[in-house]
């Protein structure tokens, strides 16, 4: 057979520990943001170089430069010394370096041999299938990536699938594999044979770029560690045994200037939300939710931080209806609420600034009018004997639109056209309009330009004045800290502590604490103080 | 971030001075535009038929300036096409409700047909007697023609909802049910001395037409349009008013234009697709009973299943879901069928619907996006 990359082992020339990729002063550019800051990074041969950062750090930016998906604007990449640039992921691939993105790209319908032979030049034409099955056993029996290959696809759980990813860079001959925050999809037990999986390439010879924001995971696996924040690097290639976790957590969440806002102090009302042990699943039907408490009281702003993934989203879906718990009891102002349905919240003054604008929050072909409407077309003035009122409600639509300072023509105007920060005015008006008991706010500056940012905190912090209940789910630690009263930090689906903001200065400390939380350590396994500085 | 991918930029031929630059839309075009668009497509595929026309060795002009007075050239023909418009326009206005929730209801023939086995149920089981005044006869067919397509649509409905099986696959297939349904009917049970059809309705169970006030009113007689496009007028205001002034029209825009949202704003989907199912149904429904009370009077199957429903398709989409515009295009449609007979019965007129379905449905990209002719390297 031709294709003998698969039978080549074991680096030769290239000694163990040299230098195999190197990638200098990257920059790459996105509308508005700037993902990748002049960026260095390197690998060494048989290695697992793990790339830690915060979503939107730009780990997956740099990784896809590398596989040859997007071009940088500036900086050089070489291999083995030689200076090379890639149009293509093809490209990458012929030089070795291939990736295993979040999301798989496989046809479902087709066989395990028959999804790594996608995109091959060769065979030609006929494909003798039965010895490319036993090509496809030998190597996962290899690299003990069990899998059978003349399964479906269909038919395989997500970890068999992300084992059949990694056979179809093994196959075409890759020796580094880039993978994208390969445990996000994992259940535990899987992460370990995946650990396993990665070990035994790096024997092999291969090296391995592991992209995670997960630091107890890196901790384990990692030989080297560069640590990534806002298109920075801002630790680089920091030998795992030489670095403790407090460390790594302070590079990467980082100390930020406190945003300054007119916040009053406030003592808080009688509690309205409880969050009692909740349990959830999430589409995919993982634990994402596993054992949550918490609770929001009126005239109060309480956050809840963590890296994206953590069960936030599932968080906020349980409370606001559009989510069943396995378990658990939630209460609004003593009334039960537990797998209630959407409608029964919203009746009962509950408020949701969802996180996804124009999945969730916005229907795109709809007018302004009809969008702002959406929460009360139920109730009169608007509705009227199962008819809706026009004319009420354009005057609604246009009142809103002078309040919030929607930037639109007319409202008659289809959302889809209205731009990032108009849209969530759109939604934050509709939502605060209808003066809720309690808000539910998911990210709601994301995407926004600063001032839109500092329009939003207003406005939260004005409901906070009127006496909402406001729950902040938010990525941005300063926006959390600077807004919230207090703040709850959650780590795969458990809250990892709670910190009352108003009784703590916004220090260093708090930031060190609040990062490791948010990379998996409880509140009380660490010590504030001493403890930190000395793990 | 990592989902975008680079966007591809179209290839340029440098040897052309021009090009077309295109790019999305970013405000709403003036109200005029998609009316001159829609025109302007009928006229381009006019063209294109007529192109078609002549080269299968026919004069385009003549078959064109044929059709237009075969199906609008006196008041009698204009009578025949709007009897052709009418069970196109019901079932356009079923596929309208069901498609504005984007739900795909490929069975309003089957509910076409149901509703017309429903009312004949009426007149030939005998539920009625005979000689049961209209005013009694009318009103109950129309009820028992609307239950019976509602039940056509409940089925598929039923299924989406709990079971989520898809609903182009089972309104589709119900539609063969449907035809297989009447045709034990009209043959074995119903039957007419053996053919397959059933005896002529009692003229009490007929829908009033213009020639029955010939007596009075002498212009009318000849006339066969009956009250069937009436029912239409009417179902398509009502229907217009429900879709964008009622709070049931509401939900129904919003979970067709964003199911998320419309979960998000605590509406029950599922309970939803049943009852526009069932109404989708019963507007055709009323169709088929409109077609045998006021034009066939019998129950038989080849003029009832003569493919309505699917034409209804066609024409609601054509009028953007709109009930009102479904009115005008059905009128249009009809012109097409009758007109199309008088040339051809089959290949020509179908083609030029096929071109004007297909040039339509083209144009919208001219709504979406922005196309400028450029000079070639003049571009900022």
């Amino acid at each position: 057979m031709e294709i003998n990359q698969t039978e080549t082992t074991i680096p030769s020339i290239e000694e163990k520990g040299s230098l195999f990729v190197e990638m200098h002063s990257i920059v790459k550019r996105f509308p508005g943001v700037l993902a990748n800051d002049h960026m260095d990074f390197d690998v060494r041969h048989s290695e697992i170089h793990a790339l830690l950062g915060e979503n939107g750090a730009g780990k997956s930016t740099l990784m896809n430069i590398l596989a040859g998906l997007y071009q940088p604007e500036s900086g050089v990449i070489k291999v083995k010394g030689n200076e090379v640039k890639f149009t293509s992921p093809r490209d990458a691939i012929q030089a070795g370096i291939g990736m295993v993105h979040q999301h798989f790209m496989l046809v479902q319908t087709q066989t395990v041999t028959e999804n790594i032979q996608l995109g091959l030049d060769k065979p030609r034409f006929f494909m003798n299938l039965r010895e490319l099955d036993r090509e496809v056993a030998g190597l996962s029996e290899r690299f003990g990536l069990k899998v059978d290959p003349r399964a479906k696809i269909w038919q395989l759980s997500v970890g068999e699938q992300q084992r059949v990813e990694i056979l179809k860079m093994l196959y075409r001959g890759t020796d580094i594999l880039i993978m994208d925050e390969p445990t996000a999809v994992l259940a535990p037990q899987e992460i370990n044979d995946l650990f396993k999986t990665l070990r035994a390439m790096v024997v092999e010879g291969k090296s391995i770029i592991f992209i995670s924001h997960k630091l107890q995971e890196v901790m384990a696996i990692a030989d080297r560690i560069t640590v990534l924040r806002k298109g920075r690097v801002t630790a680089a290639g920091l030998d795992a045994k030489q670095t403790t976790r407090p460390e790594l957590a302070r590079q990467m969440v980082g100390r930020e200037v406190i945003f300054q806002l007119d916040k009053k102090p406030k003592e808080p009302g009688k509690t309205v939300l409880q969050v009692n042990d909740i349990h959830a699943e999430n589409d995919k039907g993982l634990h994402a939710l596993n054992g949550v408490s918490l609770n929001v009281c009126a005239g109060e702003i309480v956050g809840v931080a963590g890296v994206a993934g953590n069960g936030q989203r599932e968080l906020a879906q349980v409370i606001t209806g559009l989510r069943k718990c396995t378990s658990g009891e939630i209460s609004l102002s003593g009334e039960k609420l537990t797998n209630r349905s959407a409608l029964f919240g919203i009746l009962r003054g509950i408020a949701h600034v969802p996180e996804d604008r124009t999945r969730v929050g916005t229907a795109p072909d709809l007018s302004v009018t009809d969008n702002v409407i959406m929460k009360q077309y139920r109730l009169p003035p608007i509705a009227r004997h199962g008819m809706l009122s026009m004319p009420v409600a354009t005057k609604f639509a246009n009142q809103l639109k002078a309040d919030y300072d929607i930037i639109v023509p007319n409202v008659e105007t289809p959302v889809r056209l209205l731009s990032g920060g108009n849209l969530q005015r759109v939604i934050l008006a509709r939502e605060i309009s209808g003066q809720p008991s309690l808000l539910v706010a998911v990210q709601p500056t994301r995407g926004l330009d600063v001032g839109a940012i500092e329009g939003v905190h207003r406005l939260l912090l004005a409901q906070r004045e009127a006496g909402a209940a406001i729950l902040l789910i938010s990525e941005e630690l300063e926006e959390l800290l600077s807004l919230s009263d207090r703040v709850f930090v959650i780590y795969e689906g458990r809250i990892m502590g709670e910190i009352n903001i108003r009784t703590s200065e916004t220090t260093d400390e708090l930031i060190e604490t609040v990062g490791l939380m948010m990379t998996g350590t409880p509140l009380d396994q660490i010590h504030t103080g001493e403890a930190v500085r000395n793990v | 971030m990592s989902e975008t991918l680079p966007i591809q930029t179209p290839l340029r031929n440098k040897r052309f001075p021009f090009h077309l630059n295109i790019e999305p839309r970013l405000s709403e075009p003036p109200r005029w535009y998609p009316v001159a668009v829609s025109l302007g497509a009928i006229l381009v595929a006019l063209i294109i038929g007529g192109i078609m026309i002549a080269f299968a060795g026919g004069d385009p002009f003549r078959s064109y300036l044929h059709i237009a007075e075969a199906s609008f050239g006196s008041i009698g023909v204009l009578s025949d096409t709007i009897v052709k418009a009418t069970p196109i326009l019901l079932t356009s206005l079923a596929c309208s409700i069901a498609f504005r929730m984007r739900l795909w209801n490929i069975g309003a023939e089957g509910q076409f047909i149901m509703g017309a086995f429903g009312a004949s149920a009426i007149v030939l089981t005998p539920i009625l007697p005979e000689n049961t005044p209209a005013w009694i006869f009318i009103p109950v067919m129309i009820l028992a023609g609307m239950l019976a397509g509602a039940l056509w649509g409940l089925i598929p409905g039923l299924l989406k909802a709990f079971l989520n099986v898809n609903e182009i696959i089972s309104s589709l297939m119900m539609n063969y049910i449907a035809i297989a349904w009447v045709n034990f009917f009209v043959f074995a049970v119903w039957t007419e001395g053996g053919f397959q059809m059933t005896h002529q309705f009692a003229r009490n169970a007929w829908l009033p037409r213009l020639l029955d006030y010939a007596s009075t009113i002498p212009v009318l007689r000849g006339l066969t349009t009956h009250l069937g496009f009436v029912f239409g007028v009417v179902a398509a205001v009502i229907l217009w008013i429900i879709i964008y002034r009622s709070r049931w029209g509401y939900e129904i825009r919003l979970i067709g234009d964003n199911k998320h949202a419309a979960q998000y704003a605590g509406i029950n989907i599922t309970s939803n697709i049943v009852l526009v199912m069932m109404v989708s149904g019963a507007l055709a429904g009323l169709g088929g009973m409109s077609e045998v009370a006021g034009v066939v009077h019998r129950l038989q199957t080849s003029p009832v299943a003569a493919g309505y429903g699917f034409t209804g398709i066609i024409v609601a989409w054509l009028a953007k879901l709109n009930p009102l515009v479904a009115i005008l295009v059905s009128i249009l449609f009809g012109a097409l069928i009758l007109a199309g007979r008088e040339i051809q019965p089959s290949g020509v007129p179908k083609m030029i619907q096929g071109v004007i379905l297909v040039c339509l449905i083209a144009s919208d990209y001219l709504l979406r996006y922005r196309v400028t002719i450029v000079r070639t390297g003049k571009e900022a």
